[in-house]
């Protein structure tokens, strides 16, 4: 099994972003919520970061946080999961563990 | 104060998204506490804190009160300079479209309503803020 | 102390504010009110009628001036005015018609 990397500080704000990328294993999941979501959009300075490690892991975006920043769900980055709350729950149970990316 | 008061020029520096951290909402009650003492008051938004003034934002999925609405009473309030940064905006992929309107009605132009949002690029910014008397953080 | 209107049971603040504003009902406006010593004609309820729509607009209540001048030009001049805004609510006008139309206290505000 796997792990599950959760970031929720913005890719602008923090590195956290940066450090979980240059570090999570390969097959890993990566799960942004809370400001971490402005780290899923399209057409950002650091949407290519994201972009290209899709190959190594597989991401994911919690939907709640996107709507509350106003922002919208088809300006996320193709390839990354749109979740809901439950959504986030199943990834933490089909995940051997949680590291946060504070 | 005295009848004609000292007014300074007083700048809130908005820099975090909203709903993450608590910066943007504390900010925004300072601003309509101190709206009260008849200063001369500018609102910035740049980097993360441009997120604060998108428009339909939804936060019924996240359990948080949705004070975007808030900065359309901020005309009431007779605020009328707030200023957001331009390049904030592209680094972001957002435009001024992204962005609320805001405005704010003029009493003594049987309440017309004028625009009180501008965008601004870096070289501007920098120098409305070199303007200031004091700036406040947040 | 939570307050009993039409059986039911409400909750409120130390001081008096109605801790869940979707609870809000004209009922519980006139409880206040008769609390308070007082009674509330179409003037008051002008005045809190229209803080409840200013509050679900913006989700805020509005500071005092604001208030006086947004009545003022909803309502007319003469009653846009401090003077006719104390006679209806003498503990002040933001602070006590926000507690009858079920809104939190106004953020620093008389």
């Amino acid at each position: 099994m796997a792990a599950l990397h959760t970031v929720n500080k913005s890719p602008f704000e923090r590195n956290s972003l940066e450090s979980c990328l240059r570090l999570a294993a390969k097959g890993s999941s990566v799960l942004l919520f809370e400001d971490g979501v402005i780290g899923a959009m399209k057409n950002t300075k650091h949407s290519d970061a994201v972009a290209n490690a899709m190959s190594d892991v597989s991401f994911y975006v919690l939907g709640p946080d996107i709507k509350a920043r106003g922002l919208n769900d088809s300006n996320v980055i193709d390839g990354i999961t749109v979740i809901d709350y439950d959504g986030f729950v199943d990834l933490t149970t089909e995940h051997h563990t949680v590291q946060s990316w504070l | 104060m005295s009848e004609e008061g000292i007014v300074k020029k007083f700048c809130y520096m908005n820099r975090k998204a909203p709903y993450g951290t608590i910066y943007a909402l504390e900010s925004l009650e300072v601003v309509l506490i101190a709206a009260a003492f008849d200063q001369d008051i500018s609102l910035v938004f740049a980097d993360d804190g441009v997120y604060q003034l998108t428009k339909n934002q939804d936060t019924n999925g996240i359990g948080m009160k949705n004070f975007s609405k808030t900065y359309s009473a901020l005309g009431d309030y007779d605020i009328k300079k707030i200023y957001v940064e331009k390049e904030s905006l592209d680094e972001r992929g957002l435009t001024a479209d992204d962005l609320q309107a805001l405005v704010y009605e003029d009493e003594d132009d049987d309440w017309a309503e004028k625009n009180s949002l501008f965008v601004v690029d870096r070289a501007e910014l920098s120098s409305i803020i070199d303007s200031q008397d004091i700036v406040l953080s947040f | 102390m939570p307050l009993e209107v039409n059986g039911q049971s409400f909750e409120t603040d130390e001081e008096g504010y109605l801790a869940d504003l979707n609870q809000w009902q004209p009922d519980l406006a006139e409880a206040m009110a008769v609390a308070d010593g007082a009674e509330l004609s179409e003037n008051h309820w002008e005045v809190i009628n229209f803080l409840r729509e200013y509050y679900e607009e913006y989700q805020i209540a509005p500071a005092v001036r604001v208030l006086t001048k947004a009545i003022g030009k909803k309502l007319g001049k003469d009653k846009g005015n401090s003077k006719y805004l104390y006679e209806l609510f003498p503990y002040g006008p933001a602070k006590q018609a926000c507690k009858y139309a079920g809104l939190p206290k106004p953020t620093g505000c008389v």
